[in-house]
Formats: structure tokens, C-alpha cells, sequence
């Protein structure tokens, strides 16, 4: 079509005063002379205000002993250490919560986002509430509430609840005792027999946080992992030949499953026939302290429980506005050429939903990682509270700090813009501009 | 079911759908009152009518994409019920062409026509694509099959979709008011489509307006009016000698 179409004719001439690429240049060049004046003003005061405080400037802080503590680090931190590791420190932490609250803010927001879709009225309405209720609310508050009316009443480290499956099954057979009768009562010892068999809870609350299993890792443990990895390569190899076998035969295979049985059984048989290298060591109460296990610290708990809560009802939102983007005909059209519902969600409606919930999405995260500062209002040590805060407070080095702090956070949040943004990329469809 | 086994099914059962004492309620909203229509194969037929007398809704219970309280609807000798193992059966076997086309727009006009004869009939995706090029050849338009359908103009899409729908090799094609959407000079193409389908002796339910294409292809013509069939009757007596008042009062208003 377009090898038979004439060449573009040459533009007709246009007054520059009402041409409308004359008038954008001139606009955009108006606002960046602007900005550069404005950037110019803050320079010249900062640095005269800088003067007059007789603050010294400069990176040389980061080698000076801190001197102050931190009640969560992931590598080892002392009073003694110094502003630089201190950073190190607030940086993790601010990524430890940001990547939970991230991965678990997005299965629930899912979960809640489809079961508000749901034809079954209790569960849509429950979703409903739900978002209604969280979206609502300060995000400063619900930190507090979790903190302050959830976490801080609990009970002494000596009288810890212990949630696990143990429990519930204790309670089941205390629950039949009760009814004494005969048979319930033979229930009852068998029940407390597979209790006591299960062992001990595996995670306990307290007021001094949540205490969960730690990993140990025995001699042997590298083969595990290399069984993983074989595992994950040998998904691929398989997803490419399903892939291949389809197109040659129109033959679907299992592949999920498939996958679920390669990733999760190849590890399991190495386990079991290296005798468990690999495991959690429970916690136990001994005297006044946990033994084993790791104590999630109640500023971290309280952190990610609001976070993820919050962030959740945004992202239901979204999956929600996602979904219903995809037209009913849409369904209809697959239905009716005899596509079974699975089917018909995977190959239709899921692909176009995930382009309207994708950008969106990333807005989410980015908020999330934002809305970690707020750990300020409960002392979780985040880059904040312990760089933008301590340090700043102690040193005075405003610009310094408050340069790197911005550059952090913009940093992390390009990073995650780009990881989605290839994303998008990838199932953004071609269409007419 | 082997292709000896077919043939005596399709020949002891000339009946393609067969629709008795059809009565479907949106709340208290009687859609359809006591439809009877039994479609023989092979035949083809017009439902015409006044907007929102329940066409579409008859149209989409010969596939379940309706369900209803009274009545039974038979398909190529299958009884639609809530088994959703019969409803995929009976909608493998049965093609759809919607007013709004419904192509699936993240997939190309390629991908539409193979999307189902690979994930429901289990063709390896060369012959899904042979075939996908047959019918795109039929319907006129073997060149698009690279494109998405937001490039193409209504008219093609509209093609495309019949296109997908006859990869799956159905027994039956409806069509709910395929050219209302679209513009005059685009409504030809698609109904010279309709025509060639009909000429291969393809069994048809057609809900139109085109009155030309009824006098042209159609066996029997129908006019439904609050939820009824009011009148049904070959093209020459429906248009020259209609019975019902009714009949009478829409042909002078479409015909004009
Ligand atoms: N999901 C629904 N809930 C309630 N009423 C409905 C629903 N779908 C359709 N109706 C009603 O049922 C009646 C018949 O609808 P239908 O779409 O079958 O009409 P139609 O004859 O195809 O009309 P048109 O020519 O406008 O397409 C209409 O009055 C419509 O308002
Ligand atoms: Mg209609």
C-alpha cells in the first residue's frame, strides 16, 4: 500500500508565532531557564547558611564511630561501628521490608482483589469491607494500632503463644475430653497422641516480637541446593520441550504440576537420602529466653503487617479495575469456541488484565518502599530513622545525608520502575498509536 | 466417535437444534415466552424483530451462553443441561459471530484463528495455521494475518471473527447482528461472507436486519416480538404475504 502512496509533500511555510513546534520549544526552553535559577538560588543559601554554622562538609563522617545502638541489623553492628555501617545497616533493613512487604502485599491484594469479584456475596462482601475499612485509614495509624494495640499487650516471653499446628490439635482434643462420652474420649487420647507426634509450636509471640525457626545448614547442604538448581534448569528444559510438544502435536502436558513435582521433589529426595542437612531448628523455652530460632523484633512485625495490609487494598483495587477491564464479550467469544473456563481465564482474560494492572502495580510498590520511612513513628531502624535521622542529628551534615538518603530512595525506586517496566514490556501488545 | 459413526448420527438426525417450550425469566422479566424452533441441517434462518424482543437471548441459549428456567434446547442430539462437559461439547460444535466482533486484542489475527483449534481440538500449530490460512483465504483477507485486530477496520475484523469461528469446523454458525456495527460500505463484505457460507450448505441462525440477505439465503424468516416467535415462514410469503399485524407494522418500518 504505502510503496504505491506519492512522498510526503514538503511542508507549507507557517508564521513561527503560531507554529505549534515553534511554541513548545520555546515553552520548554522558558521552563528549564526556570529551574536552573531556582536551583541556582538554593545552592548559593544552603551554602551560605552552611558558613555561618560552622558545619563541616564533606564524607569524611563515615569512617567516625557511631556510637549508638541499632535493635535490628542483618550483619554485625556495635556502638563501636562506624557511620558507614551504620548506613549499611538502615539500607538492608529498609530493603528487607520493602522486598516482604512487596511479595506478601501482592498475594494478599490478589487474593482480596479476585474474591471481591467473587459470585459468592459473603466472600465479595468481606473483600469489600476490607478495602473500604484499610484504604481509609492512616497508613501512621494502623503502624501504631499494630504496635501499640496489638503487639505491645501481648504476653511476657514466659508465657508466649505459640501458633502451629500443634496447638490447634491440642485444643481439639482438650475440646473432646470435655464432651465426655466415651467414644469422645477415645478420640480425645488419639488426637493427644498425634499432638504430642506433631512436637512443639513453631512460631511464638510475645512482647518482644515473633519468634520463628532458624535454617541450619549441615555438611551436604550444597547438594540440596545444587538439586534445586537442577530442579529450576530441568523446569525450563521441560516448559520448552511442553512448548514444542504442543505445537507438533497439539498435545497439552501438566506443566504445573510437572514443575511443582521438579522443583519441589528433586530437593525433597536429595534431603531425605543425604538425612536432612537442610532444616529449621525449632525455638524452645528455656529458663527466661528462647533457644534457637530467629526474634523478629516487634517494630519489624508491627512494619510489614501494616505495610502489607495497607498496601494490599490498593493492589485489590487495581486487580480488581484490571479485570473487570477485560470485556465480557471477551470471555464470551473464548467461551464460545469451546475453551474450558481455565483455559479461558489463562489464555484470555488474565494477559489483557495483567497490561492494566501492570503500571499500576509499580506505583504500589514504590509507595510501599516510600511509606517505609514511616518506621520513624516505632523505631524500626530503617535507612530513614537511622541515616536521615541518627546520623543526621548527631553529625549536622544536612546536605550530605539528605543528598545520599534521596539518592537511595530514588534509586531503589527506579530500580524496581525498570524490573516492572521490562515487564510491561514484555506483555504490552503492538496496537495501532 | 469414529467418522462411520458420525455419518449415522448425522443421517438417522436432520435436525440440527432443536428448541421446545423455551421460557427464560431476568427476575421477574419474561424474556422468552414458549419458544419452539427446531433448525434442520443444512437450513438456514432469520430472526428479525423489534429491540430487546430477546433475539440475542434465543440466539445464546443454542450455546449456553444463556441459561434458562423451562424448556429444552437439543443440539445436534446433545441436551444442553448443566453439564459443563456437554456445554463445552455442544460450543466445540457450534460457532459464534458477535455484533462487536470480540476478537481477543493481545493476540494477532493469526493467534485468534488457531487459539482454539490448538487448545481445544489439540491440532499441532502447523495444521492450526494451514487451516487458519484456508479460511482467512475464504473470508478474504490472508494478507492481515500478522496484524493485530486494532489494525484492521471493522469490516475485517468482522471477517476475521467468522474466520475464527469456522477454523474450529463447526456444524452450526449464529450470528447476532454482525453488520449493525459496522459501516455501509463495509456491511457488503461481510454479508458476501455470510452468503458463501451459506452456499457451502453451512446449517445458519442469523439475527439481522438485512432484509436483502434474508430474501437471498434464508430458508425460513422469523419475527419475535416480547420474548415470542410470532410468525416463521419461507422469504417470499414472510415479505410479500405476512399474516400478523405485527409482521406487517415492522416490514413497513424497516423496509420503508
Ligand atoms: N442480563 C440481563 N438482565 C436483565 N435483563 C436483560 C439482561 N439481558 C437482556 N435483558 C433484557 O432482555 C430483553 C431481551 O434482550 P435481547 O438482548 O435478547 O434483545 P434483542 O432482541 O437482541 O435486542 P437488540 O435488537 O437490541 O439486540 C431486553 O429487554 C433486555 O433489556
Ligand atoms: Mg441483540
Amino acid at each position: 500500500m504505502s510503496d504505491t502512496a506519492p512522498r510526503a509533500p514538503k511542508r507549507p511555510r507557517v508564521d513561527p508565532l503560531y507554529d505549534p513546534r515553534v511554541r513548545a520549544a520555546v515553552y520548554q526552553v522558558l521552563l528549564l531557564l526556570l529551574l536552573l535559577w531556582l536551583g541556582y538560588q538554593v545552592a548559593v543559601n544552603v551554602r551560605a547558611n552552611l558558613v555561618a554554622q560552622n558545619i563541616a562538609t564533606g564524607f569524611g563522617f563515615f569512617g567516625i564511630t557511631a556510637g549508638f545502638g541499632i535493635n535490628q541489623s542483618l550483619i554485625p553492628y556495635q556502638e563501636a561501628d562506624t557511620y558507614g555501617r551504620a548506613f549499611v545497616v538502615g539500607l538492608l533493613n529498609t530493603l528487607l521490608v520493602s522486598a516482604i512487604g512487596i511479595v506478601f502485599a501482592t498475594i494478599l491484594g490478589f487474593i482480596i482483589g479476585i474474591a471481591r469479584l467473587s459470585p459468592n456475596w459473603l466472600v465479595a462482601r468481606i473483600a469489600g469491607g476490607y478495602v473500604e475499612l484499610i484504604r481509609n485509614l492512616p497508613l501512621l495509624f494502623q503502624i501504631m494500632f499494630w504496635y501499640v494495640a496489638v503487639l505491645s499487650p501481648l504476653p511476657a516471653v514466659r508465657q508466649s503463644i505459640g501458633i502451629g499446628f500443634q496447638p490447634l490439635v491440642q485444643r481439639l482434643a482438650d475440646g473432646l475430653a470435655w464432651l465426655n462420652f466415651d467414644l469422645a474420649k477415645a478420640a480425645a487420647g488419639l488426637v493427644q497422641r498425634f499432638a504430642v507426634w506433631i512436637g512443639p509450636p513453631e512460631v511464638f509471640l510475645n512482647n518482644r516480637g515473633l519468634i520463628v525457626p532458624e535454617p541450619y545448614f549441615h555438611s551436604g547442604a550444597g547438594i540440596v541446593c545444587a538439586a534445586l538448581l537442577a530442579g529450576i534448569v530441568a523446569t525450563i528444559a521441560m516448559r520448552i520441550w511442553a512448548r514444542r510438544r504442543l505445537d507438533a502435536t497439539g498435545q497439552t502436558f501438566p506443566v504445573f504440576w510437572a514443575s511443582i513435582g521438579l522443583v519441589v521433589g528433586l530437593p525433597l529426595a536429595a534431603l531425605v537420602v543425604l538425612g536432612f542437612p537442610v532444616g529449621l531448628v525449632q525455638p524452645e523455652l528455656r529458663g527466661f529466653n528462647f533457644v534457637g530460632g530467629i526474634r523478629l523484633i516487634p517494630e519489624f512485625v508491627a512494619l510489614v503487617l501494616a505495610l502489607t495490609t495497607y498496601t494490599a487494598a490498593f493492589i485489590a483495587e487495581v486487580v480488581r479495575a484490571g479485570i473487570l477491564s477485560v470485556s465480557r464479550g471477551q470471555t464470551e467469544a473464548a467461551a464460545a469456541l469451546g475453551l474450558p473456563r481455565k483455559r479461558v481465564l489463562n489464555l484470555v482474560v488474565v494477559p489483557q488484565a495483567m497490561r492494566v494492572i501492570t503500571p499500576p502495580l509499580t506505583n504500589q510498590y514504590l509507595n510501599l518502599t516510600k511509606n517505609s520511612t514511616l518506621a520513624a513513628a516505632i523505631g524500626y531502624p530503617d535507612l530513614f530513622s537511622v541515616f536521615a535521622g541518627s546520623t543526621l542529628n548527631i553529625t549536622g551534615q544536612a546536605i550530605e545525608i539528605i543528598a545520599i538518603t534521596m539518592a537511595v530512595y530514588l534509586t531503589i525506586s527506579l530500580v524496581t520502575s525498570l524490573l516492572m517496566g521490562w515487564y510491561n514490556a514484555r506483555i504490552q501488545l503492538a496496537e495501532r498509536a | 466417535m469414529t467418522p462411520q459413526q458420525q455419518e449415522l448420527r448425522q443421517t438417522r438426525n436432520p435436525v440440527a437444534v432443536d428448541i421446545v417450550g423455551l421460557n427464560k425469566w431476568y427476575g421477574s422479566f419474561h424474556v422468552l415466552r414458549d419458544v419452539d424452533l427446531r433448525i434442520a441441517r443444512g437450513e438456514r434462518i432469520v430472526i428479525a424483530g423489534p429491540s430487546g424482543s430477546g433475539k440475542s437471548t434465543l440466539l445464546r441459549c443454542i450455546n449456553r451462553l444463556e441459561d434458562w428456567q423451562e424448556g429444552s434446547v437439543v443440539v445436534d442430539g446433545v441436551e444442553l443441561t448443566d453439564d459443563l462437559k456437554k456445554i463445552e461439547d455442544v460450543r466445540r460444535e457450534v460457532g459464534m459471530v458477535f455484533q462487536q466482533f470480540n476478537l481477543f486484542p493481545h493476540l494477532t489475527v493469526m493467534q485468534n484463528c488457531t487459539l482454539a483449534p490448538i487448545w481445544v481440538r489439540h491440532m499441532p500449530r502447523k495444521a492450526a495455521e494451514d487451516l487458519a490460512r484456508h479460511y482467512l483465504e475464504r473470508v478474504q483477507i490472508p494478507e492481515q494475518a500478522g496484524k493485530y485486530p486494532s489494525q484492521l477496520s471493522g469490516g475485517q475484523q468482522q471477517r476475521v471473527a467468522i474466520a475464527r469461528a469456522l477454523c474450529m469446523q463447526p456444524k452450526i454458525m449464529l450470528f447476532d447482528e454482525p453488520t449493525s456495527a459496522l459501516d455501509p460500505e463495509m456491511i457488503k463484505e461481510v454479508l458476501d461472507t455470510m452468503v458463501m457460507l451459506a452456499e457451502d450448505g453451512m446449517t445458519m441462525a442469523v439475527v439481522t436486519h438485512e432484509m436483502g440477505f434474508a430474501r437471498q439465503v434464508a430458508n425460513r424468516v422469523a419475527l419475535m416480538d416480547a420474548g415470542q416467535i410470532i410468525e416463521m415462514s419461507e422469504p417470499a410469503r414472510f415479505f410479500e404475504n405476512p399474516q400478523h399485524e405485527r409482521t406487517k407494522l415492522f416490514l413497513s418500518q424497516i423496509l420503508r
